[in-house]
């Protein structure tokens, strides 16, 4: 990965030579990422130079660092959602963007998962989202995941909805889930399984379609 | 933060795949994306200037000149670029509020320049950012003052008056500006004259003068020449009813008149003398009638019509109210606790002056005010000590931090006026939120709605606002099932404060007027709602502040039925938004845009019950 991490500090020359803490914050450090080349990029993901040049210039308007961090990220995601509280899912989100769980999203990242997103195969997309729902990343999504992922989906609408939320609105949400996917009944739901089930589903494999053109 | 969220909403619609194998529905489809794929470059030659961005900065405010078509007015076919015979020193700013979100006003500009730019490019002021808005706001004032002032001169000024004004108007006139003719001018120092006569007997008649034959103690002059004095009076306060009477008949406005500053002190500086005239000469109640004689020197005050310092020093101190309030109230809080402290120090001491807290209020006074008269002094040891303590403070509370005090209260008013400006800037915008509209729905918030659309979809709930839920809340503890309208305002709510741009305008959905009603497998219909919004449709131009000269294209205000349906069992039920399905009625959120002159948003819901 070609990141360059460019550090300006500044020293003035009255510093005393013992720095204490509060001197460590005075000395500025900007780091700034910088991505891959055009081409790199081009590569790696399935769009456009042209493409590539209106993400980055968006990403760059943004974030002038290269580097999303989660709160930034969370306030971001919050616009979207005025209603209720999004930050629980942006959190799961931003875990799932950020592939190299450092804590921040690069625009390689952003850029990879818009192209998994918009112009992956169906495959990939699923795979993605099983990635989304597994929070530990360790290759099973039991049920405690997915309630917490539901939890905050239904979070992200608010107090006011209609009909009216209740409690185990989520819980039934997830039983339902688990009754589609779980083909083994063994409490968990594995890549596979979460794939075949989806692949059988025509409602889903439907909307896969309509997001293709969000670019 | 407009051009940030719009370059995550594409970002955010990616992500709600993550939502799909939760879904029990299929999403709702995308709004079509007319925006060319290929974004280009404009040449914006300002004077000379030019300027180059991308057409879709431009875009981001199709309320605006640049956004809007209206820019093809000055596009020049042979140098292929928009030609602009403005300032190009303000455009670089004008131009940086599209490229940021943040209209920035430049201090070293005229603010007058600057509105007039701001007008032509069809931007309203008050987007101007917090971190410039205080700035702007000063200046502005500023400039309506000196306005105001100039012609308020200038109208004080010789300027003929009208040949067909009344002469009430000219006595009016006369009163208010005595320099317009001799007459008032006469007038106006006879009557300064007499004041200062006044004044000076009020003062003259207390003055000890040497006594009568036969007496031995000194009669104050008031006393002794006491027909002369009161012939005196009766001249001065004579010329005063007059003039009182006169400027009534020719106040144009008498109610105001006479709620006037002005007023109320010539009244007052008159009522002592027509009051002792029909009092009775009875002792005991000339003892109350002495004391109204203090009021004939507020005749004192008749001097700021001719002063125009000390009518400044009057509007200052009434501005600064607030200020010498707090320094009051903090000074007698310090009087109280020392008094306090004094009188029960000194309580052991017998023949002690500090008979009182009451009475210990004079020496706290006195000794923080630094005076020491001396005619009350702590005896004990622990007097002493919080007496030195009390003189020490009274030199910090008032005497040495005047320039501090002073500072604090300039600091603290100053806080209160940007509370109040941010206050009042609130109150612009949301109330500014209301006015405005877009003619046509931009594409960001297409999008958007339909990003919450799927969110709605994969929760199998639906955003409304807080009105329908308690009223669902309170059906469902009654106990019987209604239909209700899930209204727009959940999405309008969502466009005002997502989008702070934009919320400028209220979402306008595009009707959908098609509306089926299938009663075979409609249980029951409840209620039918006649949604009747009258928002208005302002042209761009009318974005600035002046909105009189102005045509505003008004459509008749129109109705969108919404017909409910109650939610059928889910298993069947296939649902979609925006066409109506054929067979079970779909829920329908959309109104028309329309229009009313007079400026407001009304949202009347009307239900009829049908069955």
């Amino acid at each position: 990965m070609g990141a360059v991490v460019a550090s300006l500090s500044m020293q003035t020359k009255q510093r005393r030579p013992s720095r204490d803490k509060a001197e460590d914050e005075l000395e500025m450090t900007v780091v700034c990422h910088r991505p891959e080349g055009l081409e790199q990029l081009e590569a790696q993901t399935k769009f456009t130079k042209r493409e590539l040049q209106i993400l980055y210039r968006g990403f760059k308007n943004e974030c002038p660092s290269g580097l999303v961090n989660e709160d930034t990220f969370k306030q971001i995601y919050a616009q979207f959602f005025p209603h209720g509280d999004a930050s629980t899912y942006a959190h799961y989100l931003f875990n799932a963007f950020d592939s190299g769980q450092n804590g921040s999203v690069k625009f390689e990242d952003f850029v990879m998962a818009l192209s998994i997103l918009l112009r992956g195969s169906i495959r990939e997309k699923l795979r993605w989202t099983f990635n989304l729902y597994d929070l530990n990343k360790d290759g099973y999504i039991n049920k405690e995941e997915m309630t917490d992922i539901v939890r905050a989906i239904y979070d992200m609408m608010g107090k006011y909805t209609y009909p009216v939320l209740r409690d185990e609105a989520p819980r039934q949400h997830v039983d339902a889930f688990f009754q589609k996917m779980d083909k083994n009944k063994d409490g968990v739901v594995t890549l596979d399984e979460f794939i075949a089930s989806c692949q059988e589903d025509d409602n889903i494999m439907q909307s896969l379609q309509l997001f293709e053109n969000v670019i | 933060m407009a051009a940030g969220v719009a370059t995550w909403l594409p970002f955010a619609r990616a992500a709600a795949v993550g939502w799909l194998p939760l879904a029990k529905k299929s999403m709702p489809k995308p709004p079509s994306d007319n925006k060319s794929r290929n974004d280009e470059i404009l040449i914006v030659n300002v004077s000379g200037q030019r300027f180059q961005t991308w057409k879709n900065t431009l875009d981001r405010y199709p309320d605006t000149l640049l956004g809007s078509s209206e820019k093809e007015f000055f596009y020049n076919e042979e140098t292929q670029e928009y030609f602009f015979d403005r300032d190009p020193e303000m455009f670089r700013h004008i131009l940086n509020f599209y490229r940021t979100g943040k209209l920035h006003y430049p201090r070293h500009e005229c603010i007058q320049a600057f509105d007039e730019e701001l007008a032509f490019y069809g931007i309203i002021p008050e987007i101007i950012g917090d971190c410039c808005m205080e700035e702007y706001r000063d200046r502005k004032k500023e400039n309506l003052e000196r306005l105001a002032e100039d012609t308020e001169a200038e109208m004080s000024t010789d300027a003929p008056l009208p040949p067909d004004s009344t002469s009430r108007e000219r006595l009016w006139r006369a009163f208010e500006n005595p320099h317009t003719s001799t007459m008032a001018l006469v007038f106006y120092y006879v009557t300064g004259f007499f004041i200062a006569v006044s004044v000076i007997a009020n003062v003259v008649e207390t003055v000890p003068c040497r006594p009568p034959k036969g007496r031995v103690k000194d009669l104050p002059c008031g006393e002794k020449y006491s027909l002369a004095f009161f012939c005196m009076d009766t001249a001065c306060v004579m010329i005063f009813t007059f003039e009182y009477l006169m400027r009534l008949f020719a106040a144009p406005s008498r109610c105001k008149f006479m709620r006037s500053v002005m007023s109320i002190i010539d009244v007052v500086a008159i009522m002592p003398y027509y009051i002792g005239l029909v009092m009775p000469e009875n002792e005991d109640v000339s003892g109350a009638f002495v004391t109204l004689r203090v009021f004939r020197v507020f005749r004192i005050f008749k001097f700021s019509r001719h002063s125009q310092g000390l009518r400044i020093l009057g509007y200052t101190l009434k501005s600064c109210a607030s200020e010498l309030g707090f320094l009051l109230f903090s000074l007698t809080m310090a009087i109280i606790i020392f008094a306090t402290v004094m009188f029960y120090a000194e309580k052991g001491t017998k023949e002690t002056n500090f008979t009182s807290i009451p009475a210990a209020f004079w020496y706290t006074i006195v000794t923080m005010t630094t005076l020491g008269y001396g005619d009350m002094v702590p005896n004990t040891i622990a007097g002493k000590i919080f007496g030195s303590i009390c003189s020490l403070s009274g030199v910090l509370v008032i005497a040495l931090p005047v320039p501090v005090i002073v500072s604090n209260f300039s600091r603290i008013y100053h806080q209160n006026q940007r509370a109040d400006k941010r206050k009042a800037q609130q109150q612009d915008r949301h109330s500014g939120s209301q006015a405005l509209c877009v003619r046509n729905r931009s594409s960001f918030e297409q999008q958007h709605h339909h990003l919450l659309h799927c969110l709605e979809k994969t929760t199998n709930h639906e955003f409304t606002d807080e009105h329908t839920y308690s009223e669902v809340c309170m059906a469902e503890s009654v106990g019987y099932r209604t239909s209700r309208s899930t209204s727009i305002s959940s999405h309008q709510g969502l466009s005002t404060s997502c989008c702070p741009r934009r919320a400028k305008r209220r979402a306008i959905r595009l009707a959908n007027s098609t509306v089926s009603v299938s009663r075979g497998s409609v249980q029951e219909l409840d209620t039918l709602h006649i949604q009747k919004s009258s928002i208005v449709p302002q042209s761009r131009s009318s974005l600035n502040a002046r909105t009189q000269d102005l045509k505003l294209n008004c459509d008749d205000t129109d109705f969108t039925a919404a017909i409910i349906s109650i939610p059928t069992p889910p298993a069947n039920t296939p649902d979609e938004s925006l066409p109506s399905s054929p067979g079970i009625p779909s829920i329908l959120r959309n109104s028309r845009q329309l229009g009313d002159c007079s400026g407001s948003f009304t949202h009347e819901t009307v239900k009829i019950s049908s069955l």
